[in-house]
């Protein structure tokens, strides 16, 4: 790749169009541009409507763009003879886990996508296997998902995905239908996958706290990105923040607070250890 | 409360029965059904009956759970008897009223009729009891592929089969918390005439295919996200390999069967 970057999207356009109607289409996307490079994990926020499950259907040719580029791994999103290579490529995990598995035993699902592609046997089984020992569920293998907690079938969801070897995985608010105890292993799974294998992770959600674990958080709001940065400096823009209806960390509001009312203590806060220590200083002086 | 629906039939095990091919089974339970049908003697059915209960024992499920198999057609079963009892005339009459005559053949008959249907379920509820349902359709599908080049979409309806087995618990949970939350807001089910209560099964219903209808598009989406594109070029995780063990199994049946048409027709 010339530029570099895995995900290339530039002057993204989309509209849902309605049947017969070409001028009552609503306008989801307008102008969209977004590199993301190999590797990253980087999470979209936005309010509902913001456009950003939109975005993220971009990325493996679910929906084309009405005007622009999006160009994913080297492959153009729009070019439909690459499909399945870019879909190979670009997995995708959706909100619940219940309407993403297919088949009635955990291990067949993971299987689902090699078998669409035809991988032969001694391959398939050795990529599941694999996958499955990776998200932590290889001794459920043999379970039914409805034996399976929320976070466990989600797990398996991206098992699934990670079957296939994808070098991209967008998940779109893969946490929203989770408990506690299912967010926090969904989200320690992500961040494996990008650790060890080196898997460039695209999360949409509207968990503040998720977001802060990412390295880069770009912020959506009626069809565009109005902030793309790290967590420290997105989460200190806290008047756009709110403006676009999103809240900040806890953590951060307070430094925020703190330092527009004459404290010395800096608003790209977002740990809470970083803030205890910033006010133990404050107490200090 | 809908929980305790049992889903299939399977009742898990390691048996011979349970390990054999389930391309097998079902052609061997074909082979058995026409077995049953083709004798007409008690001598034929006998050898039905040692042959299911030879399968009853090697498959290691309790009796109580074929028991349990025969118990909804009970009523079927007794139908069947008076019907042959009543409408065979033939033969010594034993015992008369009016225009009722109960005879010998009657009673023959009815008996026959009762042991072959007792022996059909039995015999194919080993099928169901021994094979999950998903290797059921994975069978079925393997089965009926020569069809495909009739232009006949074996593995679509093999997929929508495995899809509905797939969705049956999600469905049975998803209707439980519509009832509740119909049940909530006042509604009656378990009280009111019939037509009332009738009425009030719409309140389940609507929000139960709506929600049906949201789940099916997005599985949609999630399947052509891993690169569904139909049967064609498919590979399997789980593979169907027969054994001798299968053609034992098949022989075997296919000996009995040639056993029932000899004694049919020396019997004659």
């Amino acid at each position: 790749m010339m530029s570099g970057n895995i995900i290339e999207i530039t002057g993204l356009h989309f509209s849902y169009k309605a049947e017969g109607d070409d001028k009552a289409a609503a306008e989801v996307l307008k102008g969209v541009d977004l590199s993301i490079k190999e590797g990253e994990m980087i999470a979209v926020l936005g309010h509902n409507g913001s456009g950003k499950s939109t975005l993220a259907k971009h990325i493996n040719g679910i929906l084309t763009a009405t005007e622009g580029k999006v160009i994913v791994d080297g492959i153009d999103a729009s070019d439909e003879s690459r499909l399945f290579e870019l879909r190979q490529h670009a997995g995708m995990v959706f909100q619940n886990p219940d309407n993403q598995i297919v088949s009635s035993i955990v291990e067949e699902d993971v299987a689902f996508a090699l078998e669409n592609l035809g991988v032969p046997y001694e391959e398939m089984r050795r990529r599941v296997d694999d996958a499955l020992k990776a998200v932590g569920m290889y001794e459920y293998r043999l379970h039914s998902p409805s034996q399976l907690s929320g976070g466990q079938k989600q797990r398996v969801a991206i098992a699934g995905i990670i079957a296939m070897r994808p070098r991209i995985i967008v998940l779109d608010e893969p946490t929203a239908m989770l408990d506690p105890q299912g967010r926090r292993e969904v989200m320690s799974t992500i961040k494996r996958m990008n650790r060890e294998q080196g898997i460039t992770i695209v999360l949409i959600t509207h968990y503040m706290d998720e977001a802060a674990q990412c390295g880069r958080i770009a912020v959506m709001d009626k069809g565009r990105i109005i902030l793309d940065d790290t967590p420290e400096k997105v989460f200190s823009q806290v008047e756009i923040m709110k403006k676009v209806g999103l809240d900040v960390p806890q953590v951060t509001e307070l430094a925020w607070e703190l330092s527009r009312a004459g404290y010395d203590i800096s608003p790209e806060t977002i740990s809470e250890e970083e803030c205890v220590k910033a006010i133990l200083k404050l107490f200090a002086e | 409360m809908l929980k305790d629906i049992t889903i299939g039939q399977f009742f898990p095990g390691d048996s011979i029965i349970h390990r054999l091919d389930p391309r097998f089974k079902i052609v061997i339970t074909l082979i058995f059904i026409i077995m049953l049908f083709t004798g007409g003697t008690f001598l034929c059915l006998a050898v039905g009956a040692v042959y299911t209960l030879m399968a009853v024992l090697l498959s290691g499920i309790p009796m109580k759970m074929f028991a349990k198999s025969v118990k909804p057609i009970m009523p079927f079963l007794v139908i069947t008897a008076v019907i042959n009892l009543l409408l065979m005339n033939s033969g010594d009459v034993l015992w008369s009223w009016k225009f009722i005559k109960i005879t010998h053949d009657g009673i023959n008959t009815s008996v026959f009729m009762i042991i072959r249907i007792v022996l059909l379920i039995v015999g194919s509820s080993i099928l169901t009891y021994t094979t999950t349902p998903i290797t059921l359709t994975d069978a079925i599908e393997h089965l009926l592929s020569p069809l495909k080049r009739l232009k006949f979409p074996v593995h679509e309806l093999a997929m929508m089969m495995s899809i509905a087995l797939r969705f049956i618990p999600t469905l049975i949970e998803e209707t439980d918390k519509i009832i509740s939350a119909q049940k909530a807001r006042g509604a009656e089910f378990d009280t009111g005439s019939f037509m009332n209560r009738a009425r009030n099964m719409i309140s389940i219903l609507v929000p139960l295919f709506i929600s049906s209808f949201r789940r099916a598009d997005e599985l949609a989406t999630a399947m052509e996200c891993r690169c569904y594109h139909g049967g064609e070029g498919r590979t399997r995780l789980r593979q169907l390999k027969s054994a001798p063990r299968d053609y034992i199994a098949l022989f075997i049946t296919i000996l009995f069967f040639a056993l029932v048409i000899a004694l049919g027709h020396i019997c004659k």
